[in-house]
C-alpha cells in the first residue's frame, strides 16, 4: 500500500498540475494520440470489414492476418518505425493504429457475417440493391459488434500510447519512463494510475454511450 | 456492466482512501535485500550493450576460474541497479568510476583516474568496494552530426556557446536531471539548449532521430561504434565535466577473495580500442555478447 501513499503524496504537488510536465498537458497529450490513433484506424478497419463481410471475399485471408498483426509488438513496429523516419508523430500513431486495426476489423467483419442469412435475403426480396442492403441492414444489426470492437481497441491503444515517451513524445507515458530512469517511484506510480483510470473511462464512456444506443432503439 | 464499472471505480477510491494513511519511504517497489546463496556471485548490468557485454565478460572470467555465477542483465540505469548492489540483491556490477562519483557526489570535481578513485573510496557505503580500473574509458559524450560540426564549427562542447539556443539535445531520461548531463553542461560550460528530448540510452532511437536532425546533439558513449558508423563527431571536454570514466568493477563486500582477483585481472587488459573492437562485435556485427566476451577471454589467456 505504500506505492499507493507516495503516490497520493504525488498528486498532491501544485508542480503536477501546471506547465508541459503537469498532469493536465500529459493527459491532453495522451488523449491527442489515443484519438488521432482511434480515428485513423477506425476509417481503415471499419470501411475494409464491411466490405469483406458483405462481400464475403477475402475475409479468411484478413481474419488470418489481422490475428497474425496481433502479435507484432507494438514497441517493435515503434522503433522500426523511428529508424526509418526519424522520431516524431509518425512512429507512435503508425504503431498505435497497426495495434488498434485488428480487433476493429474482425469485429466488423464478424458483425457483418451474423447478420441471418434470412434476413439479408428478405432485403434483397423487397428490392433492395447491394448497397442499401450494407448500409440499411447489415450495418445496423452489426453496430453492437463493431461497438465492442472499438471499444477494446480505444482501451488497448490508451494503455499502449505510453509508449510514445519512448520515443521523446509526450504523454502520460512520460510520467512512467521518466520515472523510472530517476527513480521517482511516486512519479511512475502516479503516472500508471492515471494510465489505468483512463482505461477505466475509457470502457465507462463506450458502455454509456451503448445504453444510450439501445434505450434509443427500444424507445423507437 | 455499468454496475461492474461502479464498483471497480469504488474499488480504486477505496485503495486509495486507505493508502493515503500509509506510511511514507523513498522507495515502494525495492523488495531486495537477500544476498545470494553461499558462493554464488550475482553479475548485474545496467540497460546499455556495453554494460552487458562488461558484464559478461566479467561473468565468463569467473565461470572459467571455477566461481558459482548468476547473470541479471539489462536491469535498467545506474538509479535503479546501484541500490540492489548495496542490499546484496546484486554481486557485482561493471561500472565507469567518474559516473559513479557523480552519483554518489554531485558537487566533486575530481577528473584524473586517481582522483576520481581516491574521492570514489571515501564515498562508497562499506557494504560495496571498488576494484581494479582499467584502462579503457567510456565517457558520456555531446555528440553531433559532422554537417553540424562543420556548420558551426564545433570542436569542444565550449564552442557550443553561441548555438546553443538553436539546438535540440537528446538522451535518456537521467540525463536531464544527471549533474553529468543538462545540469553540469549549464553549471560548468553555461550552455541553455532549445529543448531537451528524452529518448533511449544511446540507442536506435537516439542514433537515428539524430541523423535524421530531430535532435541536433545527442549524448552518445565514446566507445559506440554508431559514431564511426555515421560520422558522428563526439566534441571535446576540456573543463572535464564528464571526467575520467574508467571500466571498474564495484562488488558488494560478501564477494569473495577469489573472485576479486579474477576480476582485478582484467583490469590491464581492457583498454579504449579493445572495449570498442568488442562493441562493435555486438552492435554491427550483432554477434551474441556472451560469445564475443568468451573470445575475447580466450584471446588474451583469461579463460
Amino acid at each position: 500500500m505504500r506505492i499507493f501513499s507516495v503516490a497520493w503524496h504525488w498528486f498532491g504537488q501544485p508542480e503536477q498540475w501546471t506547465g508541459s510536465d503537469g498532469i493536465p498537458n500529459r493527459l491532453l497529450e495522451h488523449l491527442y494520440y489515443t484519438s488521432l490513433s482511434l480515428l485513423i484506424a477506425a476509417a481503415v478497419a471499419i470501411p475494409l470489414g464491411l466490405l469483406i463481410g458483405h462481400t464475403n471475399r477475402g475475409g479468411f485471408l484478413v481474419v488470418n492476418l489481422s490475428n497474425a498483426a496481433r502479435a507484432l509488438p507494438t514497441a517493435g513496429v515503434l522503433v522500426l518505425v523511428v529508424t526509418l523516419s526519424g522520431i516524431g508523430l509518425l512512429p507512435v500513431i503508425v504503431a498505435l493504429v497497426v495495434l488498434a486495426i485488428p480487433s476493429i476489423l474482425v469485429n466488423t467483419y464478424a458483425g457483418v457475417r451474423q447478420v441471418p442469412r434470412e434476413t439479408v435475403d428478405a432485403a434483397r426480396g423487397m428490392g433492395m440493391r447491394g448497397g442499401q442492403v450494407l448500409w440499411q441492414v447489415e450495418t445496423p444489426l452489426a453496430m453492437p459488434l463493431i461497438m465492442t470492437g472499438l471499444r477494446t481497441a480505444a482501451i488497448q491503444i490508451v494503455s499502449t500510447a505510453t509508449v510514445a515517451a519512448y520515443v521523446g513524445l509526450g504523454g502520460l507515458g512520460r510520467y512512467i519512463f521518466d520515472g523510472l530512469a530517476r527513480r521517482d517511484y511516486p512519479a511512475l506510480v502516479g503516472g500508471a494510475v492515471i494510465v489505468v483510470g483512463l482505461a477505466l473511462g475509457t470502457e465507462g464512456a463506450f458502455v454509456a454511450v451503448r445504453s444510450l444506443i439501445a434505450k434509443r432503439t427500444q424507445g423507437e | 456492466m455499468v454496475r461492474n464499472m461502479r464498483g471497480a471505480v469504488l474499488t480504486l477510491l477505496a485503495l486509495f482512501a486507505l493508502a493515503a494513511c500509509g506510511g511514507n519511504t523513498d522507495n515502494p517497489v525495492d523488495n531486495s535485500g537477500k544476498p545470494a546463496d553461499n558462493g554464488t556471485v550475482i553479475v548485474g548490468s545496467a540497460n546499455f550493450t556495453e554494460n552487458v557485454l562488461l558484464a559478461e565478460i566479467y561473468a565468463a572470467a569467473l565461470e572459467a576460474k571455477g566461481v558459482k555465477v548468476e547473470r541479471k542483465l539489462n536491469i535498467g540505469s545506474r538509479e535503479v541497479i546501484y541500490k540492489q548492489l548495496e542490499s546484496g540483491g546484486l554481486s557485482v556490477l561493471p561500472e565507469y568510476n567518474g559516473a559513479l562519483l557523480s552519483y554518489l557526489d554531485k558537487t566533486n570535481a575530481a577528473a584524473t583516474t586517481a582522483e576520481v578513485n581516491t574521492a570514489l573510496k571515501g564515498k562508497l557505503p562499506a557494504a560495496v568496494e571498488l576494484l581494479d580500473s582499467a584502462k579503457a574509458e567510456d565517457k558520456d559524450s555531446v555528440t553531433v552530426t559532422k554537417e553540424t560540426a562543420t556548420k558551426y564549427n564545433l570542436k569542444s562542447i565550449a564552442d557550443l556557446g553561441p548555438v546553443a539556443k538553436d539546438l535540440v539535445i537528446g538522451g535518456p531520461p537521467e540525463f536531464k536531471t544527471r549533474r553529468q548531463g543538462i545540469v553540469g553542461l549549464k553549471e560548468v560550460y553555461g550552455l541553455e539548449f532549445k529543448d531537451f528530448r528524452s529518448l533511449d540510452v544511446a540507442g536506435p532511437v537516439t542514433v537515428s532521430a539524430l541523423k535524421k536532425g530531430d535532435i541536433q546533439a545527442a549524448n552518445l558513449f565514446s566507445t559506440d561504434p554508431a559514431l564511426e558508423v555515421n560520422d558522428f563527431v563526439a566534441l571535446d571536454d576540456p573543463k572535464a565535466l564528464f571526467g575520467a570514466q574508467n571500466v571498474t568493477p564495484i562488488v558488494n563486500k560478501a564477494v569473495g577473495e577469489k573472485a576479486r582477483t579474477v576480476l582485478n585481472s582484467i583490469a590491464p587488459k581492457l583498454d579504449t580500442a579493445t572495449l570498442t573492437q568488442l562493441m562493435r562485435k555486438v552492435s554491427v556485427d550483432k554477434q551474441d555478447p556472451d560469445k564475443v566476451a568468451k573470445e575475447w577471454l580466450k584471446s588474451v589467456g583469461l579463460a
